[in-house]
C-alpha cells in the first residue's frame, strides 16, 4: 500500500489578533501547526500502513518553513515528506492549489508508486473551504469520499474499500474502490505520539523538496494567482451594530427575572402565546 | 495556500480589481441556479433559504431564477419540483435517473456538470452542507471555475459580477470574493444563514427535464446501507425557535444544567460556546458558532458568553439576543439587544422559575377566557 496525506501547515487561529486600526491579521509572531484536521487523516493512513504494510507519504505545498510541519509528521511515523514550494504557487486559490498538489501525487507516484488512497483532511482552519480535497480527486480522476468517520473494510487484492460517511441525518455506508481520495472527518480516531525511534529518524530525515519544475509542472498559467478564478477583493471587520445592549435592571423591590420576561414579550409580542402552547403541548 | 488569500495584498487593486472582458464563450452564460438538495424524500430547507436569495440576486440582474432538482424518478423529485415553484423557481431543471436515487459523488457531479454545459447558468449556489460541500468542490474542479466556500452574503455588484461574503481567519474578518472571468460564478451557502422565504403556493411552472447519459455500470461506488441517527441524539438547534445557551461564564459542568433547565421550562433547544464542547461538557451538536451550528432563532438567550467573533457570527440572525454577563463591557454587548447584567449561575434559577409562572399564568388566563 502507498499512501499519500495531505497536510497543510496553519496558523495557529487560537493566537491570531486582528489589528485593531488597520483590520490586518497580525501574524507575526503567531505559531504555526499541523492544521489540526489533517491530523486525523495521517493517523488512519498510519494505521492502515501498519495493518497492511507499505508506506505513507505526507505532501505540504507551503513556505520552506513548512518543512517544519513535514518533520512533525515524520515523528508520526510517516515514511517520507515532500514539501511543494515555489514563489509560483503564491496566491493560490483552492483551484490551483490542487492543482499543484494534484501534479505533484504524480510525481509522487511516478517516483515511489501509484498511491492506493489519497487522504486529506475534512478543511482547513485558515482556508476553510473543505475544497481542496474534492479539487484533487476530480484533477487525478480518483473515487472522492468526503466527511469518511471510518475506514471500515480494506481489501488491498481485491482494490475494494468500504467507508462510513458521514451524511446529513445518518451515515452513509459505501463500498468503493481503490485508488481513492479520502477526506477524513475529525474527532474519528485518536493521534499517535509517535515512537522515539521515529523522532530520531524524523531529526535526521531528508525533506525531498520540489519547486514546480520538479513536481511536474508544465503550465505555470495554471498555478498561483493566475491559475485562481477567484478574487479577493475586499476584506473588512463586521460592523458592530449601532445600539448598545439595553440593560434591564429590577424595579424597585421587585424582581429582575420578571423585568426581563416583560421586556422581551414586549419585543416579541407573538412569543408568548406560542411558548404558552408549547408549554401545554400543543 | 488555499483562499482565502493574504487580505493585505488584494485591497490594493492589482488583478483583483481588472475584470476583463468575459471571454466570448462566457457570454452565453445567463440565470440563477439553486441546487434543490434531497435525501431519502426530505428536501433540505437551505435550499428553500437559497432560494429567497437566489430570487433577489436573479431580480437585481433581470434574468430568470432557476431550481435544480436530481434524483431517481418518483414522488421526492415530483415534489421537490412542485415546492420550487412555491418558493420562486421560474423554471426548474430536472436530472431523474435511477443512479441518483442516494447521494453519490460521482453520479451527482456528472449530473451537475452536464446540466451547467447544457443550459449555461450564471450563477450557480447550493447548500454547504455535507451533500453540498462534496458537490460543489467537485462541480467547480471539474468545470474550472472558482467557487466560494461558506458564504453568509450574497450580492451582485453594479457590473452584474457576484459578490460572496464570507467569515475568514476563524471569523475575526469577512472577505467578499468574486469569479470575474469565468463562469458559472459558484457558492455554497450555510444552513440558516439566509431568511427562510415565505412559501405562496403556486401551480407547476415550466419544467425542463434533462436525459442523463450515466450508467449504473459506470459508476464505482455503491451504498451499502444507510444509518440514519438515533433521533434521541440529534438536536434541532439550528431551526428553533428560542435557544438558550451557556458558555465559560457558568464554569463547571454542573452549572450548565441551568442552561438545560431553562430550555426546558420554556420549551426551546439548548446550545454552549465551543469551549464547553471542547472540555467535554457538552457534546458537540450543540456548539453554536462559526465552527458550530448556525441559529436564526426568535430569541436567543445567553449565558455567561462573552460573544467572541467566532460565536457571534453563529448567532446574527437572531430576532431577539439577550445576554446575561457579569462583565457589562462584554464583546456581546455591542450585538445582544437586552443584557442583565448578574451572575448567571444565580440568576438562571431564578429566570426559570419566573418563566414557568409566567408560561402557566398566561395559559390559565387564556383557559378563564
Ligand atoms: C478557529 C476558531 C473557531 C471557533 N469557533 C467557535 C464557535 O463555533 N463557537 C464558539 O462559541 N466559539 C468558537 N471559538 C472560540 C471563541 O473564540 C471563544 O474563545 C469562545 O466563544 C469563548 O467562549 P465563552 O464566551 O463561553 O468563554 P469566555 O470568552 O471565557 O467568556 C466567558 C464570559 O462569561 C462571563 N462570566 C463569567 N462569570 C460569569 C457569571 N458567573 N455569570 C455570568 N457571566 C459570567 C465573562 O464576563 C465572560 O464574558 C472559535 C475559535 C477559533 C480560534
Ligand atoms: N497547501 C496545502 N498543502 C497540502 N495539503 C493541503 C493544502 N491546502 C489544503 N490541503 C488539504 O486539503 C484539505 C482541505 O483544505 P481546505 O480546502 O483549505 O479546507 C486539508 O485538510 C488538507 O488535507
Amino acid at each position: 500500500m502507498h499512501i499519500v496525506v495531505c497536510i497543510k501547515q496553519v496558523p495557529d487561529s487560537a493566537q491570531i489578533r486582528v489589528h485593531p486600526v488597520t483590520n490586518t491579521i497580525m501574524r507575526q509572531g503567531v505559531p504555526t501547526i499541523i492544521n489540526p484536521y489533517d491530523l486525523f487523516a495521517l493517523e488512519e493512513a498510519l494505521r492502515l500502513r501498519d495493518r497492511f504494510g507499505g508506506a505513507v507519504t505526507v505532501l505540504t505545498m507551503g513556505p520552506p518553513s513548512a518543512e517544519d510541519s513535514l518533520r512533525k509528521a515524520l515523528t508520526f511515523g510517516a515514511d517520507r515528506a515532500v514539501l511543494l514550494t515555489d514563489r509560483f504557487f503564491a496566491g493560490s486559490d483552492t483551484l490551483a492549489t490542487s492543482f499543484a498538489l494534484a501534479t505533484a501525487i504524480t510525481r509522487i507516484g511516478e517516483t515511489w508508486g501509484a498511491p492506493d488512497i489519497v487522504f486529506t483532511g475534512k478543511q482547513t482552519i485558515d482556508g476553510d473551504t473543505a475544497q481542496v480535497g474534492p479539487g484533487i480527486a476530480k484533477r487525478l480522476g480518483l473515487i472522492q469520499v468526503t466527511y469518511v468517520a471510518k475506514v471500515a473494510e480494506l481489501d488491498p487484492e481485491g482494490r475494494t474499500i468500504t467507508l462510513e460517511r458521514r451524511a446529513e441525518g445518518g451515515t452513509q455506508v459505501l463500498k468503493s474502490q481503490l485508488p481513492c481520495l479520502i477526506a477524513m472527518l475529525e474527532g474519528t480516531n485518536e493521534v499517535r505520539r509517535g515512537t522515539m525511534a521515529d523522532a530520531l529518524s524524523a531529526a535526521r530525515a531528508e525533506i525531498v523538496k520540489w519547486n514546480a519544475k520538479d513536481a511536474g509542472v508544465e503550465d505555470l498559467g495554471k498555478c498561483g494567482l493566475k491559475g485562481s478564478p477567484t478574487i479577493v477583493k475586499r476584506v473588512f471587520a463586521p460592523a458592530a451594530r449601532s445600539e448598545k445592549a439595553k440593560v434591564i435592571e429590577a424595579p424597585e423591590g421587585g424582581s429582575l427575572a420578571d423585568a426581563l420576561i416583560a421586556d422581551v414579550f414586549a419585543r416579541q409580542p407573538h412569543l408568548e402565546a406560542d411558548l404558552t402552547a408549547l408549554a401545554r403541548g400543543f | 495556500m488555499s483562499e482565502p488569500k493574504k487580505p493585505q495584498a488584494p485591497a490594493a487593486g492589482g488583478r483583483a480589481s481588472t475584470k476583463k472582458e468575459l471571454p466570448e464563450h462566457f457570454k452565453a452564460y445567463k440565470h440563477v441556479w439553486v441546487f434543490i438538495e434531497q435525501e431519502r424524500g426530505q428536501v433540505h430547507p437551505v435550499s428553500w433559504e437559497l432560494m429567497g436569495e437566489g430570487r433577489k440576486l436573479a431580480d437585481k440582474l433581470n434574468v430568470e431564477l432557476a431550481a435544480v432538482v436530481l434524483g431517481a424518478e418518483g414522488e421526492t423529485v415530483r415534489h421537490a419540483v412542485a415546492e420550487a415553484f412555491c418558493y420562486g423557481a421560474d423554471l426548474v431543471y430536472v436530472g431523474a435517473d435511477a443512479v441518483l436515487a442516494d447521494y453519490r459523488n460521482e453520479a451527482y457531479t456528472a449530473a451537475m456538470t452536464d446540466l451547467v454545459n447544457t443550459y449555461k447558468p450564471e450563477i450557480l449556489l447550493l447548500g454547504a452542507t455535507t451533500l453540498g460541500r462534496d458537490l460543489a468542490g467537485a462541480v467547480a474542479t471539474t468545470l474550472l471555475t472558482g467557487l466560494t466556500a461558506d458564504s453568509t452574503e450574497l450580492d451582485v455588484d453594479a457590473d452584474g459580477s457576484l459578490a460572496a461574503t464570507r467569515p475568514t481567519f476563524g471569523g475575526s474578518l469577512l472577505c467578499t470574493i468574486y469569479t470575474l472571468n469565468y463562469r458559472p460564478q459558484m457558492a455554497t451557502v450555510r444552513p440558516r444563514v439566509m431568511a427562510m422565504p415565505e412559501r405562496v403556493e403556486k401551480p407547476i411552472g415550466r419544467v425542463v427535464e434533462h436525459a442523463l447519459q450515466i450508467r449504473e455500470a459506470d459508476i464505482v461506488t455503491k451504498i451499502l446501507s444507510f444509518l440514519p441517527d438515533r433521533d434521541s441524539n440529534k438536536s434541532n438547534l439550528a431551526y428553533a425557535d428560542v435557544v438558550v445557551a451557556g458558555g465559560m461564564g457558568l464554569g463547571s459542568p454542573e452549572n450548565f444544567q441551568l442552561v438545560r433547565q431553562l430550555a426546558a421550562a420554556m420549551g426551546a433547544e439548548y446550545g454552549c460556546s465551543r469551549p464547553l464542547v471542547q472540555k467535554g461538557w457538552v457534546t458537540s451538536d450543540r456548539q453554536i458558532g462559526q465552527t458550530g451550528k448556525t441559529i436564526r432563532p426568535r430569541l436567543y438567550i445567553a449565558a455567561g458568553i462573552s460573544g467572541a467573533i467566532q460565536h457571534r457570527v453563529g448567532v446574527e440572525g437572531a430576532d431577539l439576543i439577550v445576554a446575561i454577563n457579569t462583565d457589562k463591557n462584554a464583546p456581546i454587548m455591542d450585538f445582544a439587544h437586552v443584557a442583565v447584567v448578574t451572575d448567571a449561575i444565580r440568576f438562571l434559577p431564578m429566570l426559570t422559575d419566573a418563566f414557568k409562572r409566567r408560561l402557566s399564568a398566561h395559559s390559565r388566563d387564556k383557559m378563564a377566557s
